[in-house]
């Protein structure tokens, strides 16, 4: 087989807002093989463990992420620079999208999820749909990427402040626009509450909606069953299962209880890594 | 001449081991070494060596300790098996070469296991440097998928026949099961990762983090290569799949386990995979992986219960493992079968268990546990541990066109690991569904016997 450059090495780093960072970096087995949808597992030293992130977009044999510091890992990760290397990357994982044409399509992103329907958006333009976006965020700040969304039919922008587009929460636009246009099928990818919210609006209206779920992982390959879920009272693995589901199948109060329950050994781990390399002036 | 006993292995005191990671049992020194090799009959046709599925000259590298020449015990072992290290610790030799022994009809086997090991660990002490004999070079290249215990052993054999062997793993450590499952206290990784240093001496291309499948198609695989050998084990863990299964303090032994031995999560916040502490865990299920799940948690500190629907006679665990188990503390609670798991906020509580008899033998030849109406009772815990078996991975099978599989979704290979397709062979637990590692070792070798074979 030919030889791929897979050094793992960082070609570019930029902050996109605070305490979100995009990173391009060079896995080719990762860049050729990569669909939409799809994530991979990075273990960034040692000592570290295995945490999974979307791909969001991929470029002569190198790959994007983009990551929002959200704990010690990630905020490692944020710190990490332009010619510094990720010990192991492995990926592409989980099932891609399910992308054809199907005629209107709305699709969603909340928060660092603006970054990662990216490949989705257009996979779904290059099938020739109608395609709608719903950007929401907590603030005008954090609408990241906002250029690569050109090609999209209509562009929404919510802010939870109101400081850009209509003040409110994301399924709030999805609902207004539901109320005066038939769409064929949605996505909806950011914070699990969001994307709760989103699937109850989806199913008042009778509309598949497609969630992505950040489950906890550990190896990301359907071993251990960490990230299960249940979907209509069926267990799933979101790593090889998903991470794709229909949001109106997926139990959400579980799986909002599995998300926090390493939550004081999370919060225990970033305050002693803070103690170490004081204030994170980085982010 | 009267038969004398056997000698045992020097083993840590129960109550301080249990409280870390480092190995239980010591192995013999060189004094202990020689005296149990001295019990050896030294037969002619020797049973033990039909009953090791590697086949090694028993009879001869016991010789060899006994007369002291440990660096020569050790390099008659290194011609069968690749090995030796891991497989003197965590063989069930009860079941194999010990099992073999012709001493059994007189009193106890030797005790074939630990001196592989201590003939491993002797030659790893004193630098004793592997002949590296590749035959010549074949000028073909082979895949090999999955190196754990089947995939190390294929690698081994087909590099020594001087074939390209490129073998790729999924995660970012090699040696399967070796590393994510087994842990420390039974198998220290340093050794694992000595042993598997070895393939790379062979000139073994390990490739980390391909998750084949994913990343390469298993098509561009069969057009790139020779041959391929699937070995990727059974690794999809089963859930009982009650009321509560997704609580949290409901683990796979899988989970817990890889969180423990690979991601080193014990020794959290110095590493950075955490894991859940309880005072009181339950461990579910009777097999290998039930008992290194339990003697894990205990070594957390937790006060450790195993549940197991039958009794203790049908444990599938090796009887050393159940015994050191207890030596440490862990308690057993038999002929229990949970119905239903009880959170709080999402978190686990307590197990609702009912009480089981045994009724007739079913097809695996173990009686039937049969629940016994109206004897459901509680137990508190905070941390359930499911250890009831594991499954194949579907998805990469699926890709493999052609490839038959039987009706429990293992492939179906024959003896020598020949598949429904020409140039893919297959052994170890996707053959098998789960068993032991040497049992996938030796399907590794008779699979790199049956592809020089094809290829020749």
């Amino acid at each position: 087989m030919k030889k791929l450059k897979t050094s793992n090495l960082i070609v570019e780093k930029k902050k996109l807002a605070y305490g979100i960072h995009m990173f391009w970096i060079e896995n080719e087995l990762v860049a050729n093989n990569a669909k939409a949808g799809q994530f991979v597992i990075f273990r960034i030293h040692e000592n570290g463990e295995r945490i999974p992130l979307t791909i969001a977009g991929v470029k002569d044999g190198t790959f994007r992420v983009i990551v929002k510091a959200v704990g010690k890992s990630t905020y490692e990760l944020c710190r990490f620079e332009k010619g510094d290397k990720i010990i192991d990357i492995v990926g592409p994982l989980g099932q891609p999208s399910e992308i054809k044409n199907y005629g209107n399509v709305l699709v969603i992103g909340g928060g660092v999820g603006i970054a990662t329907i990216i490949p989705i958006v257009k996979e779904l333009k290059n099938h020739r749909n109608r395609v709608d976006v719903i950007l929401a965020a907590r603030n005008k700040d954090y609408f990241v990427l906002e250029e690569e969304f050109k090609e999209v039919d209509n562009l929404y922008f919510v802010t939870n402040d109101g400081s850009r587009g209509m003040k409110g929460y994301a399924h709030e636009m999805m609902e207004k626009l539901l109320k005066k246009k038939k769409y064929d099928i949605s996505w909806a990818i950011g914070p699990s509450l969001m994307m709760k919210a989103c699937s109850e609006v989806a199913k008042k209206y009778d509309l598949k909606i497609w969630v992505s779920l950040n489950a906890i992982m550990v190896d990301g390959t359907g071993m251990c069953g960490g990230c299960r879920v249940r979907i209509s009272d069926e267990l799933k693995y979101t790593c090889v299962d998903g991470p794709e589901f229909d949001g109106r199948l997926v139990d959400w109060e579980s799986f909002n209880t599995r998300l926090i329950q390493y939550k004081e050994e999370e919060k225990l781990a970033l305050e002693k890594y803070l103690e170490k390399v004081g204030e994170p002036t980085w982010l | 001449m009267a038969v004398k006993d056997r000698i045992p292995p020097i083993e840590r005191d129960p109550q301080k081991r249990a409280k870390d990671f480092f190995e239980v049992s010591l192995g013999y020194d060189e004094e202990r070494a020689v005296l149990e090799a001295q019990r050896c009959l030294q037969c002619s046709i020797p049973t033990c060596v039909k009953g090791c599925p590697v086949g090694i000259d028993i009879p001869g590298f016991i010789k060899q300790i006994a007369q002291k020449n440990f660096e020569e015990a050790y390099k008659i072992l290194k011609d069968y098996n690749s090995l030796p290290a891991v497989c003197g610790r965590v063989c069930p030799q009860e079941i194999q070469c010990e099992g073999a022994c012709i001493l059994n009809k007189a009193g106890k086997p030797i005790s074939i296991g630990n001196l592989e090991r201590f003939a491993a660990d002797w030659a790893s002490k004193n630098n004793v440097e592997d002949e590296i004999q590749i035959d010549k070079n074949q000028n073909k290249k082979i895949a090999v998928i999955g190196s754990g215990p089947s995939g190390l052993t294929t690698s081994a054999e087909l590099a020594k026949k001087g074939y390209t062997v490129d073998l790729f793993e999924v995660f970012h450590t090699p040696g399967g099961v070796l590393v994510y499952g087994i842990p420390e206290f039974r198998l220290p990784k340093d050794i694992v990762k000595k042993e598997v240093s070895f393939l790379e001496k062979l000139g073994v291309n390990i490739i980390l983090n391909i998750p084949v499948g994913f990343a390469i198609h298993p098509q561009e695989i069969l057009e790139n290569y020779d041959a391929v050998f699937i070995g990727v084990g059974a690794g999809t863990p089963k859930f009982m799949n009650i009321d509560g299964t997704e609580l949290n303090g409901v683990y796979s032994a899988n989970e817990f386990l890889t969180r423990i031995n690979l991601m080193k999560a014990y020794k959290f916040p110095q590493t950075d995979t955490p894991i859940k502490f309880a005072k009181k865990v339950v461990v579910i299920g009777g097999g290998n992986t039930a008992m290194d799940a339990a003697r894990s948690a205990l070594r957390l500190g937790a006060e450790v219960t195993i549940v197991y629907r039958r009794s203790e006679n049908e444990m599938p665990a090796r009887k050393e493992e159940i015994h050191h188990a207890k030596e440490e503390g862990v308690k057993f609670l038999t002929l229990t079968q949970p119905v239903r798991y009880i959170g709080r906020n999402g978190k686990l509580i307590a197990i609702e268990c009912v009480k089981m008899k045994l009724g007739e033998p079913d097809e695996s030849g173990r009686r039937k546990p049969i629940p016994i109406e109206g004897s459901n009772f509680i137990i508190e815990t905070e941390l359930a541990i499911e250890a009831i078996g594991t499954q194949s991975n579907k998805f990469l099978l699926s890709q493999f066109k052609g490839l038959e599989l039987n009706k429990w979704g293992y492939i179906k290979a024959d003896e020598f690991g020949r598949t429904s397709i020409p140039k893919v062979f297959a052994g170890g637990d996707i053959v098998t569904g789960a068993a032991t590692v040497i049992l996938a070792m030796g399907a590794g070798k008779k699979a790199a016997y049956a592809i020089d074979q094809f290829l020749k």
